[in-house]
């Protein structure tokens, strides 16, 4: 079975953003690039059930400049088997659709049997590319899953979503897309042989032209970035437990009236 | 009808919409100059349904009453929104952040070839030109964005905007538009309930008590569900408390859990990791209470108390119950 995992390139949580002097975009500089959390499950998930099925094929896909490669050796050095890299000046400014129209390209050219993605990238929270992809190609997706199985002979996926107050439990004949939730699994960390080995594995650069793209503009842009609004100071309530509680209790009633 | 702001109906599953769709009706209505619509697939609405979302300000009721609709499957609502929206020309497709909606308008806005902003926390009109401001970067950076063409389809984060206040009588065109319902290739094999709390859901609840590290074992959190329970709050935890196995991830609050906004957040024994920050700093009212007075969950709380969680809980408790008791 072939696995396409689409992952994306973040900052790392813990980094701090600065807006450049193009307000539309983040000053790169100093700044930690991580494989997107999620994504790592996504990898983790595909990694476990080609080891399952003792056979298959994992690749590791994904879009942005150049140092997105990092990102995509530290998913072969988890064990993927090789991986491709849409790179081209032409989608940096893609949008969730530009992006899953890209992506659409290159999954028709590989025909894998399954596609993971994590349920979101943490830089700009859209959430959105994997059920664009189901979309564009026709394809059933189930987003948030905590748990799948595939069936002996690889037609159907049984996948269990987040929903709010439980899990939804669907088959989805494959070809098929599911994004992961954390909790699916508990991602691998890289092996000293995985690393070695990842350098010697196949990263592709993929161009515009080599998917017969034709630039469209894109349809969400940023207007500007900007600095949250600043929260008023608080205030630390002073004196023994009892009285502050009081104290505190009351300024919830009657100055901030939340409850 | 080509101004109409479209507000997709999230309902509790039984024919009843969720109190969520005051804020995104009430936001349309403001937005659009009253041209409010609801959209509505269901397997079954309530008279009491329809009439409340009149009273929130929907103009008319779209509804897609369809056995085909439940349970929810994008495949299936994409293609019947898509044809609905070809023959309607809404200007804008307006949803709340819910496990489904959040699927389902990103499928639909690839459909239609528009953009998506998704969990908008704020709206503006620029002209002809709608502004949507979004929360990005952990929550460290806003961004507005603004859409190609209509139309403009966004989900907003529940508890943010203004719900419209409810005009009782007031009443709406209920319209039972005919469209195809293709059939899914996905099949639904079971619903799995969760272990009921009795508490709110984390993400609908007006107060939310947070647990941190600082709750030391699980056992503890009996604790800030004494509490809960007195003041209608839910009770979740940090990645640290989950991470612990001392909760199940379905409560961990900030980035790779769940966006919280409540009108009131008080955290206990939480440090204030920026993760953790991701996921509730735009709530109304923030209350630390932390041995450490130097956690930086302290620089974006409203109130704090420096001390031993384990003697306020109990107290605030206490207060809590004598003053819910007046």
């Amino acid at each position: 079975m072939k696995i396409l995992v689409a992952i994306k390139q973040v900052p790392d949580t813990a980094t701090q953003v600065k807006i450049s002097a193009d307000p539309r975009a983040i000053d790169t500089t100093g700044i930690t690039w991580i494989v997107s959390p999620y994504d790592e499950y996504a990898v983790e998930e595909a990694l476990r059930i080609k080891e399952k099925r003792g056979q298959g094929e994992v690749v590791a896909v994904s879009l942005g400049p150049e140092r997105v490669k990092e990102a995509l050796r530290s998913c072969l050095a988890m064990g993927c088997d090789r991986a491709i890299h849409l790179n081209d000046p032409v989608w940096n400014v893609a949008d969730t659709l530009a992006t899953a129209k890209a992506l659409a390209a290159v999954l028709k050219q590989e025909a894998p049997q399954l596609v993971l993605c994590g349920r979101q990238a943490i830089d700009d929270d859209m959430g959105a590319v994997a059920a664009q992809l189901a979309e564009l190609l026709g394809w059933p997706c189930a987003a948030w899953i905590m748990e799948e199985t595939i069936d002996g002979d690889g037609k159907t996926v049984r996948a269990a979503r987040q929903v709010e107050g439980g899990l939804e439990v669907f088959d989805l004949p494959l070809p098929a897309i599911l994004t992961a939730q954390k909790g699916l699994n508990e991602p691998r960390y890289p092996t000293l042989k995985g690393i070695m080995g990842a350098k010697k594995k196949e990263i592709r650069d993929v161009k515009a032209a080599d998917l017969g793209w034709a630039p469209e503009p894109a349809q969400l842009s940023v207007v500007t970035l900007e600095a949250l609004p600043p929260r008023p100071p608080g205030r630390i309530i002073p004196g023994d437990v009892p009285t502050a509680v009081k104290e505190l209790v009351r300024s919830l009633r009657e100055d901030a009236k939340a409850i | 009808m080509a101004n109409a702001f479209w507000c997709i109906v999230e309902d509790d599953r039984q024919g009843t919409p969720k109190k969520v769709m005051a804020e995104v009706i009430g936001e349309a209505a403001r937005l659009s100059s009253g041209q409010a619509e609801a959209v509505w697939f269901t397997d079954k609405a309530t008279e009491a349904g329809l009439k409340q979302l009149a009273e929130w300000g929907a103009n008319k009721v779209w509804l897609l009453e369809n056995a085909a609709f439940a349970p929810y499957r994008s495949e299936i609502w994409t293609g019947a929104a898509a044809e609905l929206a070809a023959k309607a020309t809404p200007k804008a497709i307006l949803a709340p952040v819910t496990s489904r909606q959040r699927e389902f308008v990103a499928r639909l806005a690839a459909r239609l070839g528009v953009g998506l902003a998704a969990d908008c926390v704020a709206f503006a009109m620029d002209g002809d030109k709608l502004i949507a401001t979004r929360p990005v970067y952990a929550g460290k950076l806003l961004a507005k964005v603004t859409w190609a063409k209509a139309p403009w389809v966004a989900t907003l984060r529940p508890n943010v905007f203004r719900p419209a206040d409810a005009q009782p009588g007031r009443v709406a065109t209920v319209e039972r538009p005919s469209v195809a319902t293709p059939s899914a290739q996905m099949r639904f094999v079971e619903r799995r309930e969760e272990v009921s709390t009795g508490l709110p859901e984390l993400t609908e609840a007006e107060i939310v008590l947070s647990g941190g590290r600082g709750m030391k074992g699980p056992e503890h959190y009996v604790i800030l569900e004494d509490m809960a329970r007195v003041i209608g709050a839910a009770v979740g935890a940090s990645r640290a408390a989950v991470d612990a196995g001392w909760r199940p991830h379905r409560f961990q609050i900030g980035q790779t859990g769940r966006t919280i906004s409540p009108k009131l957040y008080m955290g206990f024994g939480v440090s204030g990791a920026i993760q953790h920050l991701a996921g509730m700093r735009t709530s109304k009212v923030i209350v630390a209470v932390n041995k450490d007075a130097e956690a930086p969950i302290f620089k974006i709380a409203d109130y704090g108390i420096v001390g031993d969680l384990f003697e306020v809980v109990p107290e605030l408790t206490k207060e809590f119950k004598k003053l819910l008791e007046k």
